[in-house]
């Protein structure tokens, strides 16, 4: 739940900081698990910044996300290293047992793309929520979706 | 007993954590003392999770180690299935020169003490003797360039930044290892962070610049974690702060972290969301070098590029510079990556050939299927066909190719896999992360989308306009996303046309 307590805490952490914008939403994100509507106004005020340009960076960034993740977030990597073994396959294994669509939200999993995770050579891989997987395979994607609607 | 158990992602990835549970746990029930320590990784990825055992002949490799395999380290270690001897002994290891990894492995990687132990601060101590003009000849004299794909001359980087009157410079780590079949920056930040901070402050002293910025990728919470907890270390031990080993010069550093934008690789746009801005690139010039962060003079470089400098400075430039061919001079990490049989990290000097590390070093695909492509350089690299092996690895060859080193990946597809497709996914690559400032980029990425499907559809009269439209691309963009996504579609319709042409549909 939003905070303005803790948004103050937060913008005040980073009073000195060069360039603390990014920072900062890293913290609100981390707080309030995105990036809430009633945050935007302060942040520019404090930063002396257009409320038009906070709103510009936030939305630039796949990260910062405007409304709350799943309890569970299966971040699979959709780059050339995974598709070279065979990762659209398994994305669509992942999307048939969950029943969702990458980029969706559903029964509390959000399941989402991520552009490559460094672990190329023991490819595919994905982050579930902050567990790293390499090596994906049938097996493995099945267990990951029991996982996460258990 | 002293074992090591690496901690770096991709072991963990594969298990490492569990089968260090399991080695703490069986220890406990034989009552033997296990003195365990989390390790970076060796780089040979394909025996991960590597367990090391010390040995009075040296460290013992097993691997790719599993929780059950664990009870036999015990009992029967030499006669363990997964036993591969003494690890420096392995030929994917021996085979190499590691001048930039050379810890990264063998070292607990937060471990001043055995940081030291094992030649670092050396290159540090060596410049804090010299005077900065001295440093930034000694990089130029190594000949490094840019790691992070541009190849530019590091040295001669450092020389304008040295030169430009400033009451505030900088140093910033470019840590956005965004391509897809790099992992380089991951490995050595995980495994040796000090090496990449003694660098930076090397050269901070090179330049005058007393603060230094490591902008990390979200994507890697385990390297930002580790830098974190260096620079602290550093900070500490008087190695980082106001008084750099007690020479009464400051260098301080901090951690940055990105967020899921791959262009911010690109360093103007990197510079742009350091300052906390949308990551648009910026028009060169001004050189970031006199306007960089905040207006200031800044040196970026690559992590690679600065984890060499420790190394130059302690062995000296030339003992750098006699190592490679051309003017590709030194040692290149090269990641070998994708459907590949031995995959992982392989340091080694410039020109050894494409098919060498392919299909000797890498011993082809995982699959066990001809090889049929290899993208090298991430995915604005071009695909390279078996035809092409006997390019020598290096800046010049490649590039007279229609290709690139980049950051030195290398992703091997099997005949498997579907050209058109690879090339579509690099248009939508770049239309997903275009950061929208040009048009041949913004507009131009998702034309090619659109325009690859109708190739696939069977349209005769969408091809010529794909080669037209990659004219555009590569000519008027302003950075290397909209410049370089040409490279991969391009190669893959010269070398595969059969998967191009409207007979495709038919056929199948």
């Amino acid at each position: 739940m939003f905070d303005s307590a803790r948004l103050a805490q937060i913008l005040h952490a980073h009073e000195g900081v060069e360039g603390p914008l990014l920072p900062i939403l890293h913290d609100i994100q981390e707080s309030f698990g995105h990036i809430p509507e009633a945050a935007l106004e302060p942040i520019a005020e404090a930063l002396r910044l257009s409320r038009a340009e906070v709103v510009g960076v936030v939305g630039f960034y796949h990260d910062f996300r405007k409304t709350p993740a799943g309890a569970h977030v299966i971040k699979l990597c959709r780059a050339e290293a995974c598709q070279s073994m065979g990762g659209a396959a398994l994305q669509a294994r992942l999307e048939a047992a969950l029943g969702q669509k990458m980029g969706e939200t559903k029964n509390g999993v959000t399941l989402e793309a991520v552009y490559c995770l460094g672990l190329c050579a023991c490819a595919p891989a994905a982050m579930v929520d902050d567990r790293l997987v390499g090596r994906l395979d049938a097996g493995r994607v099945d267990t990951i979706a029991q996982e996460v609607r258990a | 007993m002293k074992v090591w158990v690496p901690a770096d992602a991709a072991a963990r990835a594969c298990g490492a954590d569990e089968v260090a549970s399991a080695i703490t746990a069986a220890a406990k029930q034989r009552g033997v003392t296990v003195e365990l320590i989390r390790n970076g990784t060796r780089g040979m990825v394909w025996l991960e999770p590597l367990v090391e055992v010390e040995t009075p002949e040296g460290r013992r490799a097993f691997g790719p180690m599993t929780p059950e395999d664990v009870t036999a380290l015990f009992d029967a270690p030499d006669s363990h299935p997964k036993a591969q001897g003494l690890t420096e002994e392995i030929p994917f290891f021996k085979r190499q020169t590691r001048l930039t990894f050379a810890r990264c492995g063998r070292i607990d990687p937060l471990s001043l003490m055995d940081y030291e132990a094992e030649g670092g601060l050396a290159g540090l101590r060596a410049a804090l003797a010299r005077p900065p003009a001295e440093i930034v000849e000694e990089i130029v004299a190594s000949g490094l360039r840019g790691r992070g794909g541009a190849g530019f001359p590091t040295g001669i980087k450092w020389r304008t930044v040295l030169g430009a009157k400033a009451a505030q410079k900088y140093i910033v780590c470019n840590a956005d290892e965004g391509d897809s079949g790099s992992f380089a920056d991951r490995m050595l930040m995980e495994g040796d962070p000090f090496c990449l901070i003694e660098g930076m402050a090397i050269a901070g002293l090179a330049t005058g610049a007393t603060q230094g910025y490591v902008y990390i990728r979200s994507e890697y919470p385990d390297a930002i974690r580790v830098m974190r907890a260096a620079v602290e270390a550093a900070t500490r031990a008087g190695i980082l702060g106001a008084d750099v080993m007690g020479s009464g010069r400051a260098f301080r550093m901090e951690i940055r972290v990105g967020a899921g934008a791959y262009v911010c690789g690109e360093e103007t746009s990197l510079l742009n969301s350091l300052e906390g801005k949308r990551g648009v690139v910026r028009a060169k010039p001004p050189l970031p070098a006199l306007e960089g962060f905040m207006g200031r003079p800044t040196v970026v470089n690559n992590v690679l590029s600065l984890a060499a400098v420790p190394w130059i400075m302690a062995h000296g430039g030339a003992a750098y510079n006699a190592i490679g061919i051309n003017r590709s001079r030194g040692t290149i990490p090269l990641q070998i990556a994708g459907n590949v049989k031995h995959g992982g990290l392989f340091e080694t000097g410039f020109g050894i050939t494409l098919g060498e590390i392919v299909t000797e070093i890498a011993g082809g695909t995982a699959s066990g299927r001809p090889i049929k492509a290899v993208q090298v350089g991430g995915p604005l690299g071009a695909y390279h066909p078996v035809s092409e092996f006997d390019l020598p690895f290096c800046y010049e060859e490649f590039a007279g190719q229609g290709g690139l080193v980049g950051h030195a990946g290398m992703i091997i597809h099997d005949e498997g896999a579907d050209m058109l497709a690879l090339a579509r996914f690099a248009m939508e690559f770049c239309a997903i992360e275009s950061c929208g400032k040009c048009t041949p980029c913004r507009i131009g990425a998702v034309r090619g989308v659109e325009t690859l499907d109708r190739v696939a559809a069977g349209d005769p009269t969408a091809l010529p306009l794909i080669e037209d439209l990659c004219n555009t691309m590569q000519l008027g963009s302003l950075c290397a996303l909209g410049g370089f996504t040409p490279y991969p579609v391009l190669s893959a319709i010269r070398h595969f046309p059969e998967e191009f042409t409207p007979m495709r549909e038919a056929a199948e």
